[in-house]
């Protein structure tokens, strides 16, 4: 049986100035964590065309890395890099908090939760390193 | 009063697990594709990419590796724009952001399909 359906009032917006972030440094941190999923998105896309370069032959792969070796793509990839590390630091950081963890009765400090996946973060970084440049 | 159903919980799933992938996973890898491969400090020959890429575990660890995190970027920059004062075009922007990770994943579906 399905209730009869209500319209949801309309919802509330303050006005606020596009550059509301920019007021202290709070909100800018808030918009520096939320822009890093663009810099994170653009340098998947661009490891998917590599893959698809990949597919195509040695000459299409060498061509594509010989095209990431410009200062442009190299700038954009250390500036992703700095904003990949704030997301998974603040991720971590979070997730501890969210991420309520029980042993029997006892609720897990959210800082041992967050030390974890730092720690867990390091083992797999370091085997993915591993696994991608030896031999 | 009535509860409206929404597809919220579905997206914000995947931002979470888009977001868990992005931090454990993506540094290393921007590290390594990004600057030490075209920078020259190590070098993954096109044969030994290739084997490692064919491998169907390799392949699904890929899928996840690109895939969810745009589920991630959707949700965010989604609420970025509304943020910013773009009240006026919310089901644009969720379909435009959303519909973007659903493109990138049949992209990288289809990607690594032809590896």
């Amino acid at each position: 049986m399905s209730e009869p359906r209500v319209e949801r009032p309309g919802l509330y917006y303050p006005k606020l100035p596009t550059t509301w972030w920019l007021r202290n440094t709070n909100y800018f941190l808030f918009m520096l964590r939320e822009l890093s999923s663009v810099f994170i998105m653009v340098f998947l896309v661009l490891f998917l065309v590599e893959l698809y370069r990949l597919s195509q032959g040695p000459k299409a792969y060498g061509a594509y890395l010989e095209t990431l070796r410009a200062p442009g793509w190299i700038v954009f990839h250390v500036v992703a890099l700095a904003f990949a590390l704030y997301h998974s630091v603040t991720w971590f950081k979070l997730s501890g908090v969210v991420q309520v963890v029980r042993v029997g009765e006892r609720q897990v400090p959210p800082s041992l939760v967050t030390a974890a996946s730092f720690a867990l973060w390091a083992v797999v970084s370091i085997v993915l390193l591993w696994f991608m440049v030896r031999g | 009063m009535a509860t409206r159903k929404t597809s919220e919980p579905f997206w914000w799933l995947l931002f979470a697990a888009g977001g868990m992938v992005a931090a454990l996973l993506v540094p290393v890898h921007l590290l390594v594709n990004g600057l030490a491969v075209p920078l020259g400090w190590t070098s993954i020959s096109h044969a030994r990419m290739l084997a490692l890429a064919g491998h169907p575990l390799v392949k699904l660890y890929l899928f996840v590796l690109i895939a969810l995190p745009l589920y991630h970027w959707a949700h965010r920059f989604r609420f970025v724009l509304e943020d910013l004062g773009l009240h006026g075009w919310r089901t644009p922007i969720a379909i435009l952001c959303y519909g973007g990770a659903v493109a990138g994943t049949v992209a990288t579906l289809w990607v690594l399909w032809g590896i």
